[in-house]
């Protein structure tokens, strides 16, 4: 089991090895969803707190294969948890915010098939957590995760307006972008242990 | 992705090129940009990411095309998701077995080709809908077309990165290598740079057309 204290888990997990700009998971809703502020940051919530609920039953799932010595079965029993908890997400944004939902769009199914998800669950059994540091890992990732989304959708909405050749107009840009963001988080590479 | 038109009355061959080129996943269409980004940093690693892609692809096609007379509605995206769980776990274990060093350096970016959109898409927008031959067919041209983006991607990154292809020095000794373009940030704007090649040939070649249109007006 690894002795990370819980900060260093949290910081390492949003901004020194964050999921979108240094490991490249979900990159789809991170181009796709980034177009407006208001909906980023909501995307964002709802990709954190499926990480949340992932994570523990993550937790949960590698506890039962250790004990069944069933390694093999993890991928397969993961990728299912998941696939329930979005449905589950799915049913209560529809219920509780219809406009939300039909902002979201396409993107909240997809969220099944958003990497960061799988990529949490995982990362934090390759790195042996415990119960607390999974839930801290959790939510740093999530939070890294909006924040890499909030910074790309304020930089698109102004970009909305600047002068750009057609050439580079769309996915090329957001790309080019998208590496200069990484750059600049390359600079909290001395925080943490 | 589920209004592309099926290419019933299209010969095979066609199924075949079309990922290759004209619609290729990485550069035309956009997809499975997370392993595309992440491994790409040597060409070894991009070469192995996209062999593995492109059985999981195939193996998953030709099931799931095989059994779609059989998968209710319903359920059809939770089962295509575990026929493709359960052939990226055999490549997994595969990987491991031929080299430990690969599966090392590629980490958990082998059980991500689960959760590659470009699979499912396949799986979602073709497999599902056309015969064995055919879904076979489009999952070669689409793995090899996902296999060549990975390549070009990982071989400019390796020789602006490292100086070095397959791990062969081809500079001089004084050649400094730019170290940007193996981090993070290197994938994102070798990508980009593939992407305004492509831009600009879509451009050129609709300007061409447009002439030819007037000259002959």
């Amino acid at each position: 089991m690894s002795g990370d204290p819980l900060w260093s888990v949290f910081v390492n997990a949003c901004l020194i090895n964050n999921f979108v700009l240094a490991y490249f998971l979900g990159i789809c809703p991170f181009l796709g969803v980034s177009g407006k502020l208001a909906t980023a940051t909501r995307m964002g919530g709802a990709v954190t707190f499926v990480m949340l609920v992932s994570s523990i039953c993550a937790y949960g799932i590698n506890l039962g294969l250790a004990a069944l010595d069933a390694p093999y079965l993890r991928l397969i029993s993961f990728i299912a948890v998941i696939a329930s908890t979005v449905q589950l997400v799915e049913m209560f944004i529809k219920k509780v915010s219809p406009t939300l939902f039909r902002a979201l769009g396409i993107f909240l199914p997809l969220i099944t098939t958003n990497c960061a998800i799988l990529g949490l669950a995982l990362f934090q059994t390759n790195k042996g957590y415990g119960f607390a540091q999974c839930i801290v890992y959790a939510l740093g990732a999530g939070t890294g995760f909006t924040l890499a989304l909030a910074l790309m959708a304020g930089l698109r909405e102004k970009l909305e307006l600047a002068n750009t050749p057609d050439v580079v107009k769309g996915t090329a840009l957001s790309l080019m972008l998208a590496g200069i963001l990484s750059i600049s988080f390359m600079g909290f590479a001395g925080l943490g242990g | 992705m589920a209004g592309l038109p099926s290419h019933e009355d299209t010969p095979g061959t066609d199924e075949f090129i079309k990922g290759l080129w004209r619609d290729n996943p990485v550069f035309v269409q956009v997809l499975g940009m997370c392993p595309a980004l992440a491994v790409s940093n040597t060409a070894r690693n991009a070469l192995a990411m996209g062999l593995a892609t492109l059985f999981v692809l195939l193996m998953s096609n030709v099931v799931i095309s095989s059994l779609r007379r059989f998968v209710p509605r319903e359920v059809r995206i939770a089962t295509y998701i575990l026929i493709i769980a359960t052939f990226v776990t055999i490549v997994d274990y595969v990987i491991q077995a031929i080299s430990l060093d690969l599966h090392r350096a590629l980490g958990a970016f082998i059980s991500l080709i689960v959760v590659n959109c470009l699979i499912l898409g396949r799986a979602e927008a073709f497999a599902s809908k056309n015969t064995v031959g055919r879904s076979a067919l489009d999952a070669l041209g689409m793995g090899l077309g996902f296999t060549t983006a990975l390549l070009s991607l990982g071989a400019v990154r390796e020789i602006l990165g490292g100086g070095t292809l397959f791990g062969l020095p081809l500079f001089h000794d004084a050649f400094q290598p730019w170290v940007v373009m193996i981090l993070p940030s290197g994938g994102f704007f070798t990508l980009a740079g593939w992407l305004l090649l492509f831009n600009a040939l879509a451009e050129r070649r609709e300007r061409r057309a447009t002439l030819a249109a007037e000259a002959l007006r």
